[in-house]
């Protein structure tokens, strides 16, 4: 079978011959990912405004939007705590907006079953727009209209960004299903 | 993408119930964060200890990043530092022969300085430092500016001490732990700072704008002095801050003020250092309740 067609016993993720999925990837990866874009405020840059998006919130949205279900619906309880712990935002503001977005997601989902990446584009922009904007409003600072053209060019790069964190996932996606030896 | 298959649970009571139990345990989280968040903004101090747990838990990781910046940069600034090395750099050579003779006259004024104080007899009321650290990071995602750096509890740092750099006032420290501390920014619109010009008397309090520049309001209102790059420093009232260091160069005047630039930009900032506060007792005196008229003796 083989010498006909190579492929034969493979698929997308590697030989189907003894390897199996590893499960630890396969469930653990989404989380360490958006726990890892959490962690951004540790990167050497120090920003005078802010100017880097939500990078864990992005990429929450983008593993929900690429595959539903793999996120359950309570994600946002633990995402958001761990992102409220160095974003800089009052505690519970994540937890809160975390847990909302993936509700709303959740009936978006009902109303459109099948999905394309423009309309997953369009929903991660309709919800990372009023989750910007609410977060500056709860930020525990007095809100002013500066605060709100401060985040400008914050919201544009979160939507212009978000094909480019969708792609990543995908790449991670590609990683986490990887047909790695048996052991069992 | 094709809808997933959890959720056409049919006839199956038990998937249908876990759906259900899911939606629910969602429904309670946002509740929950709800409650967390209406707590952490009565009482913004509430989970200062849960917080400074996590950045001690990340600080190495961090103190690694910092190590690997280089000077003056942000992100885009990097990026576009490659196309103007040439013209830049021409520039730069000139700026030192300037800052030479600057340097010159300055050490003049600081020996003149000295001999009358010593004259006056008044003491050198130098502040040592607490601490030396990194700028490790900061809330760059945020609407809020919170900075992070290396030293904590263990090296002597608690809230409220001021953060410096040689280029002048970054923040105050504003939750310590044992590793690492969270510094509140002066351009944090929570942070005020009282300051005064340079070269006279004229007051003012400067608050952060969370873009990057300061509002400089004047406490004697009335017609504006400010002028274009006028240097603010701290005026040292309120105790907290020691008198003299540099803050902020005006910019851009306002009708009760000026919109300020950082002179200290925290993003070309690495080793900051920690000062104890100016006038404890001060700050004390202004954080304890007032006494109570009963209290007072009377007559």
């Amino acid at each position: 079978m083989e010498q006909l067609n190579p492929q034969s016993r493979r698929d997308p993720y590697g030989s189907r011959i003894n390897r199996s999925q590893f499960a630890p990837l396969v469930y653990g990866l989404p989380w360490l990912t958006v726990l890892l874009g959490s962690l951004t405020p540790w990167l050497p840059i120090i920003a005078p405004a802010p100017v880097l998006p939500p990078f864990g919130f992005l990429l929450m949205l983008a593993w929900r939007l690429l595959r539903p279900g793999l996120l359950p619906p309570w994600a946002g309880l633990p995402l958001g705590l761990f992102d409220d712990l160095y974003s800089g935002q009052p505690l519970g503001s994540g937890v809160l907006l975390f847990s909302l977005a993936l509700i709303i997601i959740e009936l978006i989902e009902i109303r459109f079953p099948w999905r394309n990446f423009w309309l997953d584009w369009l929903t991660a922009a309709g919800i990372v727009v009023p989750y910007l904007i609410i977060a500056a409003l709860l930020s525990g600072a007095e809100p002013t209209l500066v605060q709100l053209r401060v985040i400008a060019p914050q919201l544009l790069l979160s939507i212009l960004l978000f094909p480019i964190i969708a792609r990543v996932v995908a790449m991670f996606d590609r990683f986490r299903l990887k047909r790695v030896l048996r052991t069992d | 993408m094709a809808p997933p298959a959890h959720r056409r649970s049919g006839v199956n009571k038990k998937a249908q119930l876990g759906v259900f139990t899911g939606y629910v345990v969602a429904g309670a989280g946002a509740l929950f964060g709800a409650a967390l968040l209406t707590i952490s903004l009565l009482a913004p101090e509430t989970f200062s200890g849960l917080r400074a747990m996590a950045s001690d838990a990340a600080a190495p990781a961090g103190v690694v990043g910092a190590k690997g910046r280089t000077e003056g940069q942000g992100i885009f600034e990097a990026i576009g530092g490659y196309y103007r090395a040439g013209s830049r750099n021409a520039r730069l050579e000139e700026e030192v022969r300037v800052a030479r003779v600057r340097l010159a006259e300055a050490e003049a004024l600081k020996q003149e300085n000295a001999r009358l104080k010593a004259v006056l007899g008044l003491a050198d009321e130098e502040s040592r430092p607490v601490a030396t650290a990194r700028l490790i990071g900061s809330t760059s995602s945020s609407a809020r500016r919170l900075g992070y750096i290396s030293a904590g509890r263990n090296d002597g740092v608690r809230p409220g001490m001021p953060v410096t750099s040689p280029m002048g006032l970054v923040g105050r420290v504003l939750e310590a732990g044992a590793e690492s501390s969270r510094v509140l920014l002066l351009t944090d619109s929570e942070s005020m700072v009282p300051v005064r010009r340079s070269t006279d008397n004229v007051v003012a309090f400067a608050e952060g704008r969370s873009d990057g520049s300061l509002r400089l309001r004047l406490v004697n209102l009335g017609i504006n002095p400010i002028k274009k790059n006028d240097v603010f420093v701290t005026s040292g009232a309120g105790g907290m801050f020691r008198p003299g260091v540099a803050v902020a160069i005006a910019t851009e005047i306002t009708r009760d003020g000026a919109i300020a630039q950082l002179l200290s930009n925290p993003a070309a900032t690495d080793l900051v250092v920690v000062e104890p506060i100016w006038q404890p007792e001060a700050v004390e005196a202004l954080a304890a309740p007032p006494p109570q008229p009963d209290a007072a003796p009377a007559g």
